[in-house]
């Protein structure tokens, strides 16, 4: 199978400036590679440095040491030193990552929050509006909510919201944070389904699953990290 | 007007230099004439003098007139279009005393003619200059009162205002309401005002054979058009510029291709529509042409090609 | 872009400009591709605006170059050209959003004539096509076409300043210079403000360079982030990795001391 993503050697410090200068190491040369076509859960304690490899899989943090290779267009990208604006083309065609927070401009409509992935890549507005409109009734978002903007809308709401926008568009990789964290037992069905449809479709998804159920129903494989020692 | 119609008579004072400025001034200010020749349409920075008139009484006007004049001029003043009017005869009478030269009131006849808000009807010809009194120079000056910025954006020839303006009044008016100083573009390139002539006056200024030199005083700028220059109203593709009409013509002459003037002539409100060019309906008049309100021939006097030395 | 598909629309080159022995800017280089929205933020006083000043061409560095490439391909150095070539760029490949529209408006004539001036002074002469550009963009910035004859006083701020944003589009410029867009508007206007220009930027592929003091703002319009602090770029990069990930201890400062960005 192909390798869609990969780490070689990924460390990541942070350093705290305003705190003394402190350092708090959180990965130490991790390998990691994600194939077409698998789902890879991310395992391991709390502070196993799950979160920031995810992070750095998304370019959202920058490594200290070490390369990630995203598969985009055909070639290898290395995100951890390409130019900002490749970056920007390669998750809009390549590589995306949902959290459990939506973070968009207020005001837009939770229709267009959800098309604009799609939008965005040259898909024609009816198209994209009509896919969207799909995936909010996939997730129950009411109609009635569909041309709200969702600041106002609950926390699960939002989630879901942002769940839809991160599949609005099949990308080749998904990264999923605690995707299925708070939602009630149908939306995570719901969520479970979509992973695995896309999985099916010969994407490679990396996920933070806390739920052991969810992990068991969408995880090819662990991926196991150990709590880093915080440098003297 | 004198009672038998000739040009009121001066008698030469001789206490002043040839046309009251001294010769340096009037250097001074051929060399502005000569520059704006050069460049049609662009202001000229002067050195204006003090006159013994008032700003607004064509101060700017007179000084050109006096640069250019020479002893065998033939001068025509006209004010609205009027020979007889206050302005045009203190002029007049000014440069008589001044300069000793000839006057008429025979557009064909001078060699130079001082103008205040009109171009004579008659077609000017070859050799003849006519001299605009201005009042406001710039064209720009009512969007952008700084005079370093309006200087900079006729240097870049950034007039997109000028056609806001237009924009504006067809938005507010349906039409291009601007009537007097309509601006245009002179050769091609600078945007100037005609002064407050008639808009119906500017299609004389295009490709005239005359010089046409523009002073004002107060605001010391001259420019000017050399002759047969191309001068365009500005105007859009679908509002064209166009010319005041009237539905009849002069009450006296019967001309219908002059501009009217709107003469009330009782208190009841009657009112009547003769020539402005009062030269040019003068001699319509002595050419036999009658309007439908010219009093019976004689009753007026004799008119028009009066002169006096 | 790194790979050189694509050529910078505009390049800074070692910017310094002092205002006598103040130094604004310090040695500033950096790049704008086309479609890309690079916010400069930074505390008042940090040299952001005098940068944005340098990079659209009102300006004039005491050190450096800028080159801005041209719809034709060609790279001009901005202040090289003569001021007539330069402001012709300027006009027909750039707009300028000031902070205040007062500024950046004829605040004496309509909302119409606003939109339709940079087309005039263009040469466009059909007054029924200006106005219905005019009208065409007045919707696109949310502005009742029945407005389109009322002058700019009688608008809101948030109006003003998207008046000003249709006035500066309305020629299809491929960047856009944009001083605190936000700035001196309510909060909820200053959302409404953010949609539309996230959408237009998207709409008609402008490279937009923003300077903002607002870390939320920067977040939610740019792809490519630069922090500025004593006129030195103390940090640059990708717009979340920067707000999430800051290396620099005044970055880290800054994005510690703001309300959730």
């Amino acid at each position: 199978m192909t390798v869609m993503i990969h780490s070689e050697g990924l460390s990541k410090t942070f350093t705290l400036h305003n705190q003394g200068g402190k350092s708090l190491p959180v990965l130490n040369g991790v390998d990691f590679a994600a194939e077409a076509g698998e789902c890879v859960a991310l395992h391991g304690p709390s502070g196993s440095g799950k979160s920031s490899l995810m992070r750095c899989l998304y370019a959202n943090y920058k490594p200290t040491a070490g390369r990630v290779l995203v598969r985009h267009d055909g070639t290898e990208v290395d995100i951890t030193n390409a130019h900002p604006g490749r970056i920007v083309e390669v998750r809009r065609h390549s590589l995306t990552f949902v959290t459990q927070f939506l973070r968009v401009i207020p005001r837009v409509a939770t229709l267009d929050i959800v098309a604009e992935p799609l939008i965005q890549t040259g898909t024609p507005e009816e198209s994209a509006r009509t896919r969207a409109a799909e995936l909010l009734e996939r997730l129950r978002i009411p109609q009635a909510l569909w041309e709200l903007a969702p600041a106002t809308f609950s926390g699960g709401e939002q989630q879901r919201v942002n769940i839809a926008r991160g599949f609005a568009l099949p990308r080749p990789i998904l990264l999923l944070d605690e995707p299925t964290a708070s939602l009630d037992e149908a939306n995570r069905d719901t969520v479970i389904e979509l992973i695995l449809e896309a999985r099916a479709a010969g994407a490679a998804v990396v996920g933070i699953f806390h739920d052991a159920e969810v992990r068991g129903r969408v995880a090819d494989r662990l991926f196991s990290l150990s709590a880093q020692k915080a440098a003297a | 007007m004198m009672a038998d119609g000739t040009a009121e008579t001066a008698r030469p004072d001789s206490g002043y230099n040839f046309a009251y400025l001294d010769e340096q001034t009037k250097r001074m200010i051929r060399r502005a004439i000569l520059k704006a020749l050069a460049i049609p349409g662009h202001q000229v920075p002067f050195g204006s003098r003090e006159m013994p008139l008032p700003y607004g009484w064509g101060t700017g006007g007179i000084q050109v007139t006096a640069s250019v004049l020479g002893p065998d001029d033939r001068l025509k003043v006209i004010d609205q279009g009027a020979d007889d009017t206050t302005n045009a005869v203190n002029i007049r009478r000014f440069f008589a005393r001044t300069a000793n030269v000839a006057t008429t009131e025979r557009t064909q006849e001078a060699s130079l003619i001082q103008t205040r808000h009109r171009i004579p009807e008659t077609q000017l010809q070859e050799g003849q200059i006519l001299v605009y009194q201005v009042p406001i120079p710039e064209p720009l000056r009512w969007l952008e009162p700084r005079e370093s910025e309006t200087r900079k954006m006729h240097a870049l020839s950034e007039y997109g205002i000028m056609h806001v303006r237009l924009y504006e009044d067809i938005a507010q008016w349906g039409r291009i309401a601007n009537s007097y100083d309509y601006p245009v573009q002179v050769n091609g390139r600078y945007i100037a005002r005609p002064s407050p002539i008639p808009k119906f006056d500017n299609p004389k200024m295009d490709m005239n054979p005359a010089i046409q030199l523009f002073g004002a005083g107060r605001e010391k700028r001259i420019y000017a058009i050399p002759p047969y220059t191309k001068v365009k109203s500005l105007d859009f593709e679908d509002h064209p510029f166009d010319v005041e009409t009237w539905d009849e013509p002069c009450a006296l002459c019967s001309a219908r291709n002059s501009y009217l003037d709107e003469i009330v002539t009782d208190d009841r409100g009657t009112r009547m529509f003769v020539c402005s060019d009062s030269d040019y309906c003068g001699q319509r008049r002595d050419a036999g042409h009658r309007g439908h309100q010219a009093p019976p021939a004689g009753l007026l006097g004799q008119t028009g090609g009066k002169e006096n030395r | 872009m790194q790979d050189g598909q694509q050529a910078p629309l505009l390049k800074a080159e070692g910017i310094t400009h002092n205002f006598g022995a103040l130094r604004a800017c310090d040695d500033i280089s950096l790049e704008v591709f086309p479609g890309e929205v690079l916010c400069i933020a930074g505390e008042s006083g940090s040299g952001k605006t005098t940068l944005l000043k340098v990079l659209s061409g009102r300006l004039a560095p005491s050190a450096g170059r800028v080159t801005c490439r041209s719809d034709d391909g060609l790279a001009h150095d901005l202040y090289a050209l003569d001021e007539s070539a330069r402001r012709q760029l300027m006009r027909s490949q750039w707009g300028i959003v000031e902070q205040n529209p007062r500024d950046g408006l004829r605040m004496g004539v309509s909302a119409g004539a606003n939109v339709g001036e940079r087309l005039m002074a263009l040469g466009q002469r059909n007054y029924g096509g200006l106005r219905a550009t005019a009208l065409d963009w007045l919707g696109k910035v949310e502005i009742d076409g029945e407005r389109v004859d009322d002058l700019p006083q009688t608008f809101s701020g948030g109006m003003q300043q998207r008046l000003q944003i249709a006035r500066n589009l309305v020629t299809g410029p491929r960047l856009v210079f944009m001083d605190e867009p936000t700035g001196g508007l309510d909060v909820s206007v200053q959302a409404r403000l953010l949609d539309l220009l996230g959408g237009l930027v998207a709409q008609l592929d402008l490279a937009a360079i923003i300077v903002t003091h607002d870390l939320a703002v920067a977040r939610l319009l740019a792809h490519r982030l630069v922090i500025m602090r004593h006129g030195e770029i103390v940090e640059a990069g990708l717009t979340d990795q920067l707000l999430d990930d800051p290396q620099h201890a005044y970055t880290q400062l800054l994005v510690s001391s703001v309300l959730q960005a």
